[in-house]
């Protein structure tokens, strides 16, 4: 391959950019973002960024000297547009077409929004959205209302509330994270921000915003008003896909690909932009964490450069969430787990491990503060332990 | 040629995901705290060494050839 365009600056593009030169891809090598910004973490933002703890010069990726050594053409801050799969020519709207032999899409995922944008009312994302909050927050709001308790409702409610802000949390599941730790476990966490002083509501939902200049409140579906000045939105997040939509590739809820992270010939995906058969879940998986960019985005490189050779992609997914003063990692899919057993320490000290099962096999480990079994129990998931054997395992 | 691993304490948070990649090198002990198994392993684990570099979420381990160490 002579030239390689990677369409997306974050975690998952720059991983797979990085992993091409490292294998050896000496050709012309460009890096497409739609951000004005080079490739920055995320985890950070509804963290230390968002509580003013870290400048967000913290959150780089890489730094300007290092982007020079990897070689690439940056493109940042410029869209692309489309892609056109048989000629391997990606559009940018800057009305540059790059021709190239291969393309990694790592274009990521954005925030689902509600109703129509309204001063006052958030989502979080990128850097530019969290600096925002982060200057609604310390204008020293009289509540803020955070819409959905998943990653960044939960880590806003709990960076606001150790700020010292008064916190409504609105979820219309029975438990905080509840789709990826089930209604026990969620119900753990929900007694976590509730002894922090979040007014967690349940089971209901966003009936609208009130307000005409600026948000004054949040309606609700069981028909109460709750007053808020700032509302951050976490419902989720929509795969950037629409500058593939000519392109003749599957992007229902993301860009389907082959078990090894092939789109089209030349073509791979990686990251919370793609979907593909985990073979080892047996589950087509699309997965929005921290830790599959980095390696699906290196898996892909490699499957571009070496064909099939690169093997299938077959991850146990992971993911960590610091709430708090508690640390929260979920190894594995809890999805239809039959059986359901603390391993270590307890749910009162709120410092433990347990693991999931589901016919017969260990499918998850869940952990708070416990960040060596999760790790220990994630190898017994990858090589398909029984989950009889895992209860015994020791460590 | 040889290399050294050097890890950011202030920046470590002790996801232990070094630990399941290169547990000759790592170790999350009781505690929850990440311990350093050796400064200067053997070079058949660079590979090893060097994806825990990657995957850390906080950035926290870094990769130094022997001759860097000395400059700096």
């Amino acid at each position: 391959m002579k030239a390689i365009a990677v369409v997306g600056a974050s975690l998952a593009g720059l991983r797979a950019a990085e992993a091409l030169r490292r294998d050896g891809f000496d050709g012309q090598l460009h890096l497409i973002g739609d951000e004005p910004h080079r490739p920055y973490d995320r985890p950070p933002l509804s963290k230390q960024v968002l509580a003013g703890e870290w400048d967000s010069d913290r959150t780089w990726l890489i730094s300007p000297e290092q982007l020079d050594d990897l070689g690439v053409h940056a493109h940042f801050g410029v869209r692309a547009t489309g892609l056109d799969v048989a000629g391997t020519t990606v559009t940018l709207a800057s009305g540059d077409a790059l021709a190239v032999d291969g393309v990694v899409i790592a274009t990521g995922a954005r925030c689902r929004t509600l109703g129509d944008p309204l001063p006052g009312v958030f989502t979080l994302r990128g850097l530019d959205d969290a600096l925002a909050l982060r200057a609604a927050l310390e204008r020293s709001p009289q509540r803020v209302v955070v819409i959905g308790a998943g990653f960044i409702g939960a880590e806003v409610a709990a960076t606001a509330r150790e700020l010292g802000i008064e916190v409504t949390m609105v979820e219309m599941a029975a438990a905080p994270f509840e789709r990826s730790l089930g209604a026990d476990m969620g119900a753990v966490l929900a007694e976590i921000h509730r002894d922090h002083g979040v007014d967690l509501r349940l089971g209901v939902g966003w009936a609208g915003f009130v307000g005409n200049d600026a948000v004054e409140g949040v309606a609700l579906t069981n028909g109460t008003t709750i007053a808020a000045d700032v509302v951050v939105v976490g419902v989720g997040v929509t795969p950037n896909t629409e500058w593939l939509a000519s392109s003749g590739l599957d992007v229902t809820n993301g860009v389907l690909c082959d078990e090894t992270s092939l789109a089209a010939p030349n073509v791979v995906a990686a990251g919370d932009v793609a979907r593909w058969p985990n073979a080892h879940f047996g589950d087509v998986m699309r997965v929005e964490h921290w830790d599959n960019a980095t390696t699906q985005g290196v898996h892909a490189a490699k499957r571009l450069l070496h064909g099939d050779s690169a093997g299938a992609y077959a991850p146990t997914p992971w993911f960590w969430s610091d709430q708090y003063d508690r640390k929260l990692q979920l190894a594995g899919r809890t999805t239809g787990a039959d059986s359901f057993q603390i391993v270590d320490g307890d749910i009162e000290s709120r410092r433990f491990a347990a693991i999931y099962g589901r016919a017969g096999q260990i499918v998850a480990v869940l952990g708070m503060n416990r960040p060596r079994h999760v790790m220990r129990y994630r190898g017994l998931i990858d090589s398909q332990t029984s989950f009889s054997d895992a209860l015994v395992a020791e460590f | 040629m040889s290399f050294k691993v050097v890890v950011d304490y202030d920046l470590c948070e002790s996801n232990a995901i070094c630990m399941q990649i290169a547990p000759e090198v790592f170790e999350v002990r009781d505690d929850d705290f990440l311990y350093l198994l050796t400064e200067t392993p053997d070079d058949n684990l660079r590979a090893k060494v060097e994806e825990s570099a990657q995957r850390c979420p906080k950035q926290a381990i870094k990769v130094l050839d022997e001759e860097e160490e000395e400059e700096a």
